[in-house]
């Protein structure tokens, strides 16, 4: 042994110095990263689970439930569950799904979320006691309860109230104000899009103390959920429910408003979809065939489609020729059947002509020739002035959805996009709603609900306690005002009126038929083929004649003339809000 | 061999008696608070059987203080035989545990040998040194080596029980350094070393099981870690980190009883006892384990005779290389290499052997001054 002192004084030092660097490390650790590690460790065991908070319920205007809230069975797998520890096949069988959709589930799972997977929602009762009954086969299997949305009326007033799906990527990348939960579905379309936020509420968290495997502990706090607000819409279901039927089936819109306050009582786009296959998600493959239907069930077509509004035009053009004082109601034209501008024939429909006719026969008959002369004295300017004033050619500004606008052509306008100058013929074109004028349903609504009230331009409106708000005012003299209404009357009562079908023993209605043409038909084409394809629509119409309660505008397409399809349509909706009124208030 | 008087009794030295006490009651409270039922019916008993082995420990110890260490000597070599042949009998019918054969099963206990054969080792090497002059010759230097470096090591490799072998490698090398080798023969083996690492260090590699590489891989490259291991020691820092300067508490600890932190009352027992105790706490148990590592080292400064002072430094130094390397490893300072924390871990012939080689220490403190009584 060669020096005891030195060798215990050498591992008394490697000892201290061994000691010293446990002590930095410690004091690093625990002093420097301390709160750091803190944070981790209460992340370990705490999970945050959001709560979906109970969406707010929509009403119409009875306060009839338009959608309700469904207790929903959803089979989930706790995260961190692996692939290998469980029987894909059998978990395939079990809910029914493809191997392949679970697999891509569970590999697509979020490392990081601690929410369980979702797997399978929408269980049925028997399901939920099948899957319970072998839940001890699959770790990590459960099943989850949350609440979801029921649309009782189905494919009614679809495009109203608008639909509800998981959020998509982009919506999650956003993330608004009120945060979205990842397992919540999110308004979509309508309603339950515009007043996503209002309906929503606001989810609740619950922090659960759980183990390294994910058992849970206890639950540590919880934070309830807010939820969402209940909205009550102008829509009358009975009323929108009878408008839908008188569809029988064919495609078309139909907007009904309050001309008092502008207030929304039917809101018809046909054909719709059922928003409750949305909610759990759709499959791709449905989903194509919605979208690719060639009937376009997606499309809102109150909002969203526009056609030249036909003869009901002639309406604007008979105020505009009235109030800049071109005509009087007694100017009078003999109708030949067709005029001719140059070597242009510009017909009209009836081939073998009206004869002599004054406004009011040219209004109730519909003559074309009549308002080919009065589109010739009063220019496309000045229809276009009254036509804008009426809210035409800009949206109406319903925000259910990206709205068309229309169109108003000026002189201005066609040497702006086509750089060419105006003809009279195009104003013939239009003064009977061809050419280029195109209007949507909602417009063509607002339109006539501002002749029923005497010209005041409501903001169309879905919600019943919405303060009414007014766009616009045009100014009209009384006279012109009563004329029109008047003649519109007797669209509907005059035998000889287009709107006959629309007659109604139950109120007094006041419409104004139109046709969109689908082709420009050759001059000497046989009268047989004449439908084929067949024309648009329209019905624009307002009830009762005096103090009228409900305006709308009827659209069916390729439902040939509007005094065929589109009346009867009116007059059943009509008569039905008008019924259903004097029953709520006996 | 002569009984000692109880007059004597009050010359059992008291550091190295109470230390190891005090740090066994903490091991068992830590223990205890470790393994505290989440979901399970019940407590684990794991700290009843650690009370239960204090006893036995105590009694192993009184046993290797009371009678002359001058016996053990004697009966070093015999011994050695055993424990080797215990070694050799593991291999072939351990007990296995955590892919590792380290248990033998005598009857209804279990026991791990090679926490014995360390006390076992360090007393014949050291009976092996002080039987030849020092410094040692090429012939006995290369004996020694071989026979209480090499053999054990090899043995404890196959088990595999990687942590100790290298640990009382480093233990038996560092005792016959000590003790002196002629400089040539020093210089020689260091050159031979020198060429033969790359080779060998190769061969070592190769002959390590998946798991000791990946600990090893996880150590090194912490982001390439493809089996997760660094989870292990990622979760042991922020159970330690998490208590900050107070800790969290007695019994209010959340990582061990949660199962986040793997080996939560045996290897990495003093993550949770710094999660509970904190800095302050943490700080008061490495003093004491410096406490009793210098009072060992000076035990072997005031030892009489050669044989003691070998035997002293060898204990001390294993203490010293067991904390160091266990703390170390839960602090992400070293690799995870399985070795228990004395008499902190759960583990009941480690503790016996531990208390035992404290046991050796008092001996050799009470027998300084006279050769015999």
């Amino acid at each position: 042994m060669s020096n005891k002192r030195r060798i215990a004084q050498f591992f008394t030092y490697l000892t201290v110095a061994l000691f010293v660097v446990l002590l930095l490390r410690l004091w690093q650790l625990q002093l420097l990263k301390g709160d750091y590690y803190l944070a981790q460790s209460i992340k370990n065991r705490i999970r945050v689970v959001k709560i979906p908070a109970p969406r707010g319920i929509i009403y119409d205007r009875n306060g009839v439930k338009l959608v309700k809230n469904a207790p929903l069975f959803v089979a989930s797998l706790l995260p961190g569950i692996s692939e290998d520890s469980l029987d894909i096949k059998a978990l395939s069988e079990l809910l029914d799904m493809k191997e392949e959709e679970i697999r891509k589930l569970i590999s697509g799972q979020d490392t990081k979320r601690l929410e369980p997977i979702r797997l399978k929602a929408g269980l049925s009762f028997s399901d939920v006691a099948k899957i319970e009954a072998r839940r001890s086969d699959f770790p990590g299997l459960i099943i989850e309860t949350d609440v979801t949305r029921y649309y009782p009326y189905k494919k009614t007033a679809s495009h109203l109230i608008g639909y509800l799906s998981l959020p998509t990527v982009e919506q999650l990348r956003k993330r608004s104000k009120k945060e979205i939960v990842q397992n919540a579905p999110v308004g979509q379309w309508g309603v339950e899009a515009l007043y996503d936020e209002t309906l929503r509420g606001t989810p609740g968290r619950k922090f659960i103390e759980v183990d390294a495997l994910g058992r849970q502990l206890r639950t540590v706090s919880i934070i309830p959920p807010r939820r969402g607000n209940d909205i009550t819409l102008s829509i009358d279901i009975n009323t929108q429910i009878e408008a839908e039927n008188a569809f029988k089936r064919k495609s078309g819109a139909l907007m009904a408003i309050d001309p008092r306050n502008g207030k929304v009582i039917a809101f018809v786009s046909l054909p719709s979809f059922n928003p409750n296959e949305f909610i759990h998600g759709i499959s791709q493959d449905r989903w194509n065939k919605l979208i690719n239907n060639p009937r376009h069930p997606m499309l809102n077509r109150v909002l969203q489609s526009q056609y030249p509004p036909g003869s009901v035009f002639k309406l604007i053009v008979a105020i505009a020729g009235l109030e800049e004082g071109v005509i009087t109601p007694g100017y009078s034209v003999d109708c030949k059947g067709f005029i001719s501008v140059g070597r242009w024939r510009f017909r009209c429909w009836k081939k073998s002509g009206h004869g002599l006719v004054n406004l009011r026969r040219a209004i109730v008959e519909s003559c074309d020739v009549y308002f080919y002369e009065v589109g010739r004295l009063l220019g496309i300017d000045r229809i276009a002035k009254y036509a804008r004033a009426f809210g035409l050619g800009s949206p109406v500004g319903l925000k259910l959805c990206t709205e068309r606008s229309g169109l108003i052509p000026t002189t201005r306008w066609k040497k702006r996009v086509r750089g060419r100058p105006w003809y009279l013929g195009e104003t013939f074109n239009a003064a009977i709603g061809q050419g280029y004028v195109s209007v949507t349903p909602a417009q063509a609504a607002v339109m006539v609900a501002a002749i029923a009230n005497g010209g005041t331009i409501y903001r169309p409106s879905v919600l019943l306690d919405e303060e009414p708000q007014i766009l616009g005012k045009v100014v009209l003299k009384p006279s012109t005002i009563r004329f029109i209404k008047r003649a519109m009357y007797d669209v509907v009562v005059n035998p000889r009126g287009t709107g006959w079908r629309a007659r109604s023993g139950v109120a007094p209605i006041a419409g104004k038929t139109g046709t969109a043409q689908v082709v420009s038909r050759p001059a000497d084409e046989d009268e047989s083929k004449r439908w084929l394809p067949r024309d648009h629509a329209w019905f624009v119409a307002f009830s009762p004649v005096k103090n009228p309660e409900i305006a709308l505008s009827v659209f069916v397409e390729h439902g040939g003339h509007g005094g065929e399809t589109a009346a009867p349509i009116a007059k059943k909706t009509i008569e039905q809000y008008i019924k259903g009124n004097e029953k709520n208030t006996p | 061999m002569k009984k000692i008087p109880l007059k004597k009794l009050k010359e059992i030295d008291r550091i190295l008696f109470f230390v190891p006490l005090l740090l066994t009651i903490t091991g068992i409270l830590t223990i205890f608070s470790a393994t505290r039922p989440a979901f399970e019916p019940s407590h684990p008993p794991f700290y009843i059987r650690q009370s239960i082995w204090l006893v036995i420990s105590l009694f192993a110890m009184v046993a290797m203080f009371v009678f002359d260490y001058r016996w053990l000597q004697r009966l070093s070599y015999y011994l050695y035989g055993i424990g080797l042949f215990l070694l050799l009998l593991t291999i072939f019918e351990g007990y296995i545990g955590m892919g590792a054969q380290r248990w033998l099963k005598i009857g209804p206990i279990r026991f791990q040998p090679s926490e014995v054969f360390r006390i076992i080792l360090i007393v014949a090497l050291s009976n092996y040194l002080q039987s030849k002059r020092s410094p040692i010759d090429g012939i006995t230097f290369g004996a020694s080596l071989l026979l209480f470096g090499a053999l054990p090591f090899g043995l404890l490799f196959k088990q595999p029980d990687l942590g100790t072998a290298i640990m009382l490698f480093i233990i038996s090398a560092s005792l016959i350094l000590i003790y002196g080798v002629k400089r040539k023969i020093l210089l020689t083996t260091l050159a031979l070393v020198l060429l033969l690492s790359p080779l060998s260090g190769k061969l070592v590699w190769h002959s390590l099981k998946p798991y000791q590489k990946n600990r090893l891989i996880a150590f090194v490259q912490p982001e390439r870690d493809p089996f997760k291991i660094g989870y292990q020691i990622e979760q042991s820092k922020i159970t330690i980190g998490s208590g900050r300067f107070l800790g969290k508490g007695y019994l209010k600890g959340t990582q061990g009883p949660l199962r986040f932190l793997p080996e939560k009352h045996t290897d990495f027992v003093f993550s949770v006892f710094a999660e509970e105790w904190g800095f302050l706490g943490s700080v008061f148990v490495l003093i004491l384990y410096l406490v009793l590592v210098v009072r060992g080292f000076e035990t072997a400064y005031i030892a009489k005779d050669s044989f003691s002072t070998l035997l002293a430094t060898g204990i001390s130094l294993m203490f010293l290389l067991y904390v160091f390397i266990n703390i170390g490893m839960t602090m992400g300072l070293m690799p995870v290499v399985g070795v228990p924390l004395p008499f902190f871990s759960y583990g009941g012939t480690a503790l016996v052997s531990n208390f035992m080689a404290v046991g050796l220490l008092i001996n050799i403190r009470m027998r300084r001054y006279r050769l015999f009584y």
